[in-house]
């Protein structure tokens, strides 16, 4: 009974600013509104049903001299149109929102949005998070940061073992899988600190995998990576060969400067040979990138 | 010599193992005793270890299955405390390498050695008498086939005392499982129990199959069999299908660890999304392996007592097959999240949705068996109604998990630990407590107390709400699975109510085995002297409780749908039984040790590769081998039971039946 009773006003005061219930972008207000709506095309079947099954067995219980005894009543085909009926009409309907909802959600396109996405690359280690911002030239460790009402691009990959790419609030997680990468889209409107996890069971130090999301107004976001630039450490062969040392519930890091090409080699498992082009002196490959590119 | 088997295997630092490990040793050893002290050993050897009858093989897997969910139980328990306590700056009692451990220990049980076992039990010694046939198709294979199931949980159990289980939960997903990321021997365990169990799982398949197409008695078409066999018969087509590919999935990871190879690496060109598909090719499937049997019961238990056909008994039937079909299409609503493109994800979203249909209908069907019925609230009827309340809401969630943006915030998550705790507790585990209280007085001649019964049910159904109800919502706030360490605080009170609801269902467990010992001591005054304490429909309540070896004197003719049914009501009306028949001698198969003998070389085959002591796994590949060619060269498979003794016992039961016919007419 304690337990209820301290339950309640933690439920009330949290319930409204937690998890994918209160969203803070737009990708996961759309999946909290067809989580809503689904759930509520189901219990528009699903309580009559139960109301019935309770009903149907009291009144039909062998004490009841009212209720007429058909013993040998097995079949009726309009109750079989029925009973085939409301379910197969049902799913007809969550399938449409499935199908439709499938597309419009689909990770990895683009948001719409009068503003160019920012890219971040994201890269899950044993047991922390590395976030890379090719065209601002910063990482961060266990600590995103986002500009809001601005589409964030992410690309993703794993450089140990599959994890998921999730803040609850944004929407959409995503795998992070090593020498693949996936894509995914999300954007943050509402400033403010979010909690950020892996969503895949990674191994010993997996509980301490979580991250602070952070979404800054836009002109600030521009204010935090300038300054961040050239600040801290270099992300560079040495620094991440640190890094991927396994270590839990890890502080947050920020690196000044990061190697150009430091996602891919990952990606390709190749980290190594970027070390032997990076002690070369800066190639005019990796000044002259594009910004969007 | 003995490879990677060294002192250090056994943990005496943890003594938390330790200590499981020596009371389990001890009460093995003490159980032996006193079955040795009461002289019970060659009757237990004879009519059960070595058995070939259907019905004491069904019974010795549900004995294993009883014996294992106390040991999955006991490790969703300690997950329930490691959670309710490792909450922010206190990190529990476990630490992350043991709790990982208890968690893929946890699954593995439940569905390997808990929830298979006791279906293929249910298959075992319902259908045979369900068909009106003597054994299953190939009964020293089924004596095989349990042995290797037993095989496989007994290496599942060393490893609590022997080195360690696998850490990557109930599925081992690569990469974590592969060499680099798991290098001890939990994997291995793992990987050998399950395929040594899944040769038995195989096998009872086949089994099965063919007992159910080509052994059925004379007049029983398919659409006069019991939608339980159905149900097993779908079950099984399942097994055939899908098993294999856990299999052969299992065995390339295997090749992987112990051959270097690389189909799953991270290195060498290997994709670990490959292994993701394969598994869930079986393990989607797997659900409705276990699920399909388990509305078998229910239709098996709603006709009986609410003392009325099935309703809809054909649409039953279709509705079973679209199930059997449809589930083997389904497999990638496990992995919407890995980016496989929108068209991929809607697809298979829609077809998991579909199979919501024929459930659904399930669902009515059973309610319009209720209607129009006179319903008797037995154990087995408060356990139907329990499902249909419960699975409904088990439904709807998992409805929304086939939406693949639904299933993009929640994958996963607690959410997701609660939908299929919701489904398989709600909808298998409530079916076999039912098919449990219902057979049990078949299988052994009394019935069960009700009175404890209703209170385990009932602790069941609270426990499970309490238990599950919590994890959706902090599934909602974005709470993930499998964590050993909590940092938010304010999930405290929702998982002190989980645990509150897991003691409760403790507790449904110990009444469990209190209300069978309860029920063997007061078995004199609830003995089934007539073989159908239920006024049963199907063939099983025709024969005695429990039946003779050979189950029917003579195979039952059948004329219809419901074939004892109609018996029974003929017989009531012309006051009379059908003219006594011509008895013939009948042949059994005889027992055989084929079986034991087997799965001990087996188990060793296992337990040598696991720790890499090649000699001992050569010897005991050949040992299991050397049995089956022993076993082939054998002349004699089966004995005769001569005509007079089924003469004799076939007219005492028509005696027994005279009387039960006479107390019947009088009742109506």
């Amino acid at each position: 009974m304690r337990f209820v009773l301290t339950a309640t006003p933690i439920f009330l005061l949290t319930a409204c600013n937690r998890g994918i219930l209160d969203p803070v972008g737009p990708v996961g207000q759309a999946e909290k509104i067809i989580l809503y709506n689904s759930t509520a095309i189901m219990l528009a079947i699903i309580i009559p049903t139960m109301i019935a099954t309770v009903a149907i067995a009291w009144w039909f219980r062998r004490g009841n001299k009212k209720a007429t005894y058909r013993p040998d009543w097995e079949y009726s085909g309009a109750i079989e149109m029925v009973v085939w009926g409301i379910p197969l009409l049902t799913i007809m309907l969550l399938g449409g929102i499935a199908w439709i909802s499938s597309h419009d959600l689909e990770p990895s396109k683009p948001l719409a949005s009068s503003k160019p996405p920012v890219r971040v690359e994201v890269v899950s280690l044993d047991w922390k998070w590395l976030f890379i911002y090719p065209d601002q030239g910063i990482a961060t460790v266990n600590q995103l940061v986002v500009p809001a009402e601005t589409p964030v691009t992410y690309r993703l990959t794993s450089a140990t073992v599959w994890n998921v790419f999730f803040v609850p609030q944004f929407g959409t997680m995503i795998y992070t899988m090593p020498r693949m990468t996936t894509k995914l889209n999300l954007q943050a409107d509402r400033p403010g600190v979010y909690n950020g996890l892996s969503a895949h069971f990674s191994g010993d130090g997996f509980p301490g995998m979580e991250f602070k999301a952070q979404v800054l107004p836009a002109d600030q976001f521009a204010m935090w990576a300038q300054g961040a630039h050239g600040q801290g450490g270099a992300l560079d062969a040495a620094s991440y060969a640190e890094l991927t040392k396994p270590t839990s519930y890890g502080k947050p890091i920020t690196y000044g400067t990061v190697s150009p090409g430091l996602f891919d080699a990952i990606v390709a498992d190749r980290v190594d040979q970027l070390l032997l082009t990076q002690a070369a002196p800066p190639s005019a490959k990796a000044s002259a990138m594009p910004p969007g590119g | 010599m003995f490879g990677k088997l060294t002192w250090d295997a056994i943990p005496f630092h943890d003594p938390i193992p330790l200590v499981t490990s020596l009371v389990v040793i001890l009460v093995v050893l003490g159980v032996g005793i006193w079955v040795w002290r009461n002289g019970w050993w060659p009757a237990l050897y004879h009519g059960y270890i070595t058995s070939t009858d259907h019905k004491k093989i069904g019974i010795m897997y549900i004995v294993l299955a009883l014996l294992m969910l106390v040991r999955g139980f006991a490790d969703a328990i300690m997950m329930r405390l490691q959670q309710s306590l490792a909450i922010g700056a206190s990190q529990g009692y476990l630490p992350p390498e043991h709790y990982n451990q208890i968690f893929s220990a946890h699954g593995t049980i439940m569905i390997f050695f808990v929830a298979m076992p006791f279906v293929i039990g249910f298959m075992n010694f319902v259908v045979p008498l369900q068909l009106g046939v003597r054994d299953v198709a190939f009964p020293t294979m089924n004596n095989v086939s349990f042995w290797l199931t037993a095989s496989g949980a007994l290496l599942v159990n060393i490893s609590l005392f022997l080195g360690e289980f696998s850490r990557t939960g109930w599925l081992a997903y690569p990469p974590l499982s592969e060499l680099e990321f798991s290098p001890g021997v939990g994997v291995d365990y793992y990987l050998v129990a399950l395929q040594i169990s899944g040769v038995g799982t195989v096998l009872t398949a086949v089994n099965f199959v063919t007992t159910i197409l080509k052994t059925r008695a004379p007049g029983m078409s398919y659409l006069r069999m019991p939608v339980f066999c159905w149900t097993s018969l779908a079950s099984n087509l399942i097994i055939l299908a899908a098993f294999p590919v856990l299999t052969v999935s299992l065995a390339l990871l295997m090749l992987d660890r112990y051959l270097g190879f690389h189909f799953f690496t991270n290195d060498g060109g290997g994709n670990s999304m490959l292994y993701m598909n394969l598994i869930w090719v079986w393990g989607h499937p797997e659900v409705y392996i276990l699920v399909l049997p388990a509305f078998g019961i229910y239709s098996e238990v709603a006709a009986t007592f609410s003392g009325k056909p099935l309703f809809g008994y054909r649409s039953m039937v279709f509705a079973t097959m679209v199930i059997c079909i449809v589930s083997l299409m389904v497999w990638l609503h496990h992995f919407f999240t890995m980016g496989a493109g929108a068209n991929i994800n809607a697809i298979f979203g829609i077809a998991s949705m579909i199979i919501g249909i024929p459930t659904g209908v399930k669902i009515y069907n059973w309610l319009f068996t209720m209607y129009g019925g006179r319903v008797r609230f037995t154990v087995p009827m408060y356990y139907l109604i329990g499902f249909m309340l419960t699975f409904v809401g088990g439904g709807l969630t998992g409805v929304l998990l086939a939406i693949p943006p639904v299933d993009f915030v929640v994958h996963n998550s607690l959410f997701l630990v609660a939908h299929f705790h919701h489904v398989i507790i709600g909808g298998v585990v409530f079916a076999l407590m039912a098919g449990y209280t219902y057979w049990f007085p078949k299988a052994f001649g009394f019935t069960l107390d009700e009175r404890l019964g209703k209170m385990i049910c009932w602790c069941w159904f609270i426990g499970f709400h309490l238990a599950f109800m919590p994890l959706y919502v902090i599934g909602f706030w974005g709470g993930t699975r499998r964590l050993q360490h909590i940092s938010d605080p304010s999930w405290a009170p929702w998982l002190n109510v989980a645990l509150l609801g897991a003691v409760i269902i403790g507790v449904g467990i110990v009444l469990t085995v209190v209300q069978l010992l309860y029920s063997i001591k007061t078995r004199d005054q609830r003995r089934d002297v007539t073989g159908d304490p239920w006024d049963g429909r199907t063939l099983e309540w025709l024969t005695l409780s429990p039946p003779p070896h050979y189950n029917f004197a003579v195979l039952p003719d059948v004329h219809g749908e419901e074939a004892y049914w109609i018996r029974k009501q003929t017989a009531i009306k012309q006051d009379a039984l059908i003219d006594e028949p011509d008895y013939q001698p009948i042949e059994m198969p005889i027992d055989t040790p084929t079986g034991v003998i087997c799965a001990f070389f087996a188990s060793l085959c296992g337990f040598a590769v696991i720790w890499h002591i090649w000699w001992l796994a050569i010897l005991g590949l050949v040992g299991a081998f050397a049995v089956f060619v022993w076993y082939a060269w054998q002349d004699e498979h089966e004995h005769i039971i001569p005509v007079e003794e089924v003469r004799a016992n076939a007219r005492e039961r028509r005696r027994i039946r005279m009387e039960h016919l006479h107390t019947l007419s009088q009742s109506t």
